[in-house]
């Protein structure tokens, strides 16, 4: 069964609090902005990892490729 | 859990990321990159100049196993400098936009003054675990 871009979203901002996502994608690629409070205090790697832990091995694999841009809530306008 | 047990291949995967300053995990070679995230990202790294060691995971599938255990990142390609993880193709993009990479790379930083003030990622000494 292939992801879709809602679950994607919905499953990002369930698993990081406070997170707001937004996800394009086609079903194999996509492509996520997410902004959340506790990125404030990581660098960028750390805060690309926190998304990533979300889907665990599902990225590669069920979900072919997870482009990332993350944001602080206040820059995500 | 990241026991001491003795891995080979790990070992020899961490031994290139400190020996080259900077190395590129990727899909494919510089010349025939198989993946489009590779491909971009060995341009921006090409169109700066700065020589870089280049793996290809594809050959084993043990290799990519090993190197997200190590790293901590799950996906190809990765760029290491300094024996650190700088990130992926996006991260990559994005520091190549705002000119950190430049700095990263110790290269003149065309459009630093652009790039936030937040993090400069300082290019530790060699250290092969990535804490973060």
């Amino acid at each position: 069964m292939s992801a879709t871009p809602e679950e994607l979203k919905q499953r990002i901002e369930a698993g990081i609090p406070g997170a707001a996502a937004e996800v394009t994608g086609d079903g194999h690629h996509f492509y996520a902005v997410v902004s959340a409070p506790e990125f404030s205090g990581l660098n960028r790697i750390a805060q690309h990892r926190r998304v990533y832990e979300v889907f665990g091995s599902e990225v590669g694999d069920r979900i072919h490729a997870l482009s990332i841009q993350t944001k602080l809530p206040q820059e995500a306008a | 859990m990241s026991d001491e047990t003795t891995n080979p291949l790990r070992e020899e995967i961490a031994g290139a990321i400190s020996e080259n300053p900077v190395i590129l995990f990727m899909k494919g070679t510089p010349d025939q990159p198989a993946c489009g995230f590779s491909a971009r990202t060995v341009a921006i790294l090409q169109s700066l100049g700065r020589p870089f060691a280049a793996v290809d995971v594809l050959p084993d599938p043990r290799i990519r196993q090993e190197l997200a255990e190590l790293s901590n990142w799950p996906t190809i390609p990765q760029l290491f400098v300094d024996g650190e993880l700088v990130g992926g193709c996006d991260i990559v993009t994005e520091m190549y936009q705002s000119g950190e990479l430049q700095e990263t790379l110790g290269l003149d930083a065309v459009s630093a003054e652009a790039a936030p003030e937040a993090q400069a990622q300082e290019a530790a000494p060699l250290s092969i675990e990535n804490r973060l």
